[in-house]
């Protein structure tokens, strides 16, 4: 039931006795105000986490070749590994159901030349799906595609800083780039956001560069997803397999460790989720943590506020203020209290995290913030809290006996 | 109206405690004006506190307007003392951020009025003590005389049957005494049934009956002739 009139003394209460009201404020203010701001730093630290993991998809595979090092099946130890597009293939027959994504690479170093720029950079040579393995983001054009592929186009994707670097001032697409003395049409700009490493770099179709670099078939490394619908057992599992199936196929030794390498995301991302579960309890615990105090403080100071409010409540009841109504005047008057303090503190800290959010990112914290729906858990829970901080008081005040309250003067 | 019989209160000090009424026998009837006198320590507040609701007796019986009061739960209680009784203390007891018309009013908000009623209500007994013109003055703002006729408007407010006065005149000069003790005296002229307490013989002597009490007993009790305030001037 709403009682305006029990509204109208509360509001008279508070803004009669404005030190009192703003004293037992300010500890929930400062409380929210910590937490907020905790809150916020927390979360910016899983922010440049989940940025950090940003760049390539978690649930990939990368296989790399080398030498072996131990003697197998009659063969000598320090034999070369090398890929070749029929085990690309045979890795797609053999795990079809399990790959998300696939993609060969093959490196290439290039000096680069456009008019009168000119500088060095890196190719991969890949297929289409390198794209949503590698998270790479098309700015213009478009990236390699299948038709590449199959016509072994000397065409090339070039990332943001490649063009900054040559294209002064000019549109590179459909520009020809001079790489080591042949030209490539440029198809796409793409963006990356691991850094600026990763978009100084050339895409060019992985047929092509096999024609171009040597007229062979060979691969230097391949990259996979996995669906993500594995779970984390079968995504360890499969890089196993991928691992003994590969060894069997060159001939190579379970326990040789450099010759066919898989690195399994899976095994790291399982890491970072940990973290962030550590991280979540730690803010709960901080978040709780200051809540508590917050509580106690409001609680002891609305205490005090009963106990020099001990004649006002004896007048009342003496002119017939039943023990319910003085404990609605106080409850009321504490979540009145604790739910605007709350908010001035939760509006403080949204401020301030805005205010030094962008100056943090030095100390690893990205965009530190409080999410829309963390105000509605404040509500309900600064609600609660007031609840929590005033009930002792208003018991205490209900408990209070006229007599006793009107001989004290 | 008002019957009291063998009543006995104590309180406990340390381990012993301190007898303050050894069987009190006390009846009023309506339209009384009952002035109780005694010394400190004569149990004449602790009486009162009783009659007013305020304290409970150890044993005896209170019968108010022929309801028994006994055992009362703080719910009943805070009832009974809205509906049946008006305090006028000492110090006022008024409360010091709200105006003189809110502090009429309150009583009348715990009986559930209306708030527009309950200002006509309380304006109407604010006029009636003379003090229409300060009724959004501050206790702080206002003179004793003035604070205790709002205390007055106040206890009259709910239109109770009984009016309790603890030491009304206490803490003012014998002026401002004179004319609290009128306005008491005209009420009573208008039938309400007063009980006060107070040590002031003068005070005392205006009412119509005066009940003595000594260490916890009635001394005497006589009917006096009232001395009314214009003989004094």
């Amino acid at each position: 039931m709403f009682d305006i009139d029990l509204w109208r003394e509360i509001f008279q209460s508070i803004n009669k006795n404005r030190t009192r009201s703003l004293l037992s404020g300010f500890t929930v203010t400062f409380a929210i105000l910590l937490f907020t701001i905790l809150f916020g730093i927390a979360n910016g630290l899983k922010n440049t986490f989940k940025e950090a993991f940003a760049d390539d998809v978690t649930n990939a595979i990368f296989v790399r070749s080398g030498r072996t090092t131990k003697a197998h099946k009659g063969l000598q130890a320090g034999r070369r590994i090398q890929f070749k597009n029929e085990d690309f293939n045979y890795l797609i027959d053999e795990f079809d159901h399990k790959i998300e994504f696939i993609s060969a690479r093959i490196y290439r170093n290039v000096s680069a030349i456009y008019k009168n720029e000119h500088n060095n950079y890196n190719v991969r040579a890949v297929h289409p799906d390198h794209q949503f393995l590698e998270r790479t983001i098309i700015h213009e054009g478009r990236f390699i595609n299948q038709n590449d592929l199959v016509y072994k186009n000397k065409v090339i994707v070039i990332g943001r800083l490649v063009a900054k670097d040559l294209f002064i001032k000019e549109d590179p697409l459909g520009k020809y780039l001079n790489l080591n003395g042949i030209p490539y049409k440029v198809i796409g700009i793409f963006k990356d956001k691991g850094g600026d490493n990763e978009e100084r770099l050339i895409y060019m179709p992985v047929s092509t560069a096999q024609q171009i670099y040597g007229n062979n078939d060979y691969i230097d490394q391949i990259n996979l997803s996995y669906k993500p619908d594995l779970t984390f057992d079968q995504a360890i599992n499969f890089g196993n397999d991928i691992s003994k199936k590969l060894k069997n196929r060159f001939s190579v030794a379970n326990s040789d460790q450099r010759a066919i390498r898989v690195f399994n995301m899976a095994s790291q991302t399982q890491g970072v989720r940990k973290m962030n579960v550590v991280l979540g309890i730690i803010i709960l615990i901080i978040g709780l943590g200051t809540l508590t105090a917050g509580i106690v403080g409001i609680s002891n100071i609305m205490i005090f506020i009963v106990k020099e409010r001990t004649k006002e409540i004896g007048i009342r009841k003496a002119l017939g203020a039943s023990p319910r109504s003085i404990v609605s005047i106080i409850l009321a008057e504490s979540i009145v209290i604790t739910t605007i303090a709350g908010y001035l503190g939760l509006l403080i800290g949204i401020g301030v995290l805005e205010w030094i959010g962008p100056s943090l990112k030095d100390y690893f914290i990205t965009d530190p913030g409080v999410r829309p729906s963390m105000i509605i858990t404040a509500t309900l829970t600064l609600i609660a809290a007031g609840t929590l901080a005033g009930y002792v008081p208003a018991q205490k005040a209900s408990n209070i006996k006229p007599i006793v309250a009107l001989r004290n003067d | 109206m008002l019957v009291i019989k063998e009543l006995h209160k104590s309180y406990p000090i340390g381990d012993s405690s301190l007898h303050v009424l050894k069987g009190i026998n006390l009846s009023v009837e309506e339209g009384e004006m009952v002035a109780i006198m005694g010394s400190s320590g004569s149990g004449k507040s602790t009486l009162l506190n009783i009659i007013g609701m305020l304290d409970e007796a150890d044993s005896g019986d209170y019968i108010l307007d022929g309801l028994p009061i006994k055992n009362l739960t703080e719910k009943k209680a805070a009832v009974y003392r809205n509906k049946f009784l008006g305090f006028i203390f000492q110090s006022f007891n008024l409360i010091n951020y709200k105006n003189a018309l809110e502090n009429v009013a309150l009583p009348l908000y715990y009986q559930g009025m209306k708030r527009k009623e309950r200002q006509e209500k309380a304006m109407f007994y604010l006029e009636k003590v003379g003090l229409k013109n300060w009724s959004h003055h501050l206790p702080k703002e206002l003179s004793g005389g003035q604070n205790q006729r709002v205390a007055i408007a106040r206890a009259l407010a709910a239109n109770p049957k009984l009016l309790l006065a603890d030491e009304p005149t206490g803490a003012m000069d014998s002026n401002t005494s004179y004319e609290i003790i009128t306005f008491i005296q005209q009420l009573n002229d208008e039938g309400k049934t007063i009980l006060m307490v107070t040590h002031e013989e003068d005070i005392a002597n205006m009412c119509k009956r005066i009940v003595r009490l000594r260490d916890g007993i009635i001394m005497e009790d006589k009917i006096i002739n009232q001395v009314r305030i214009e003989q004094h001037v």
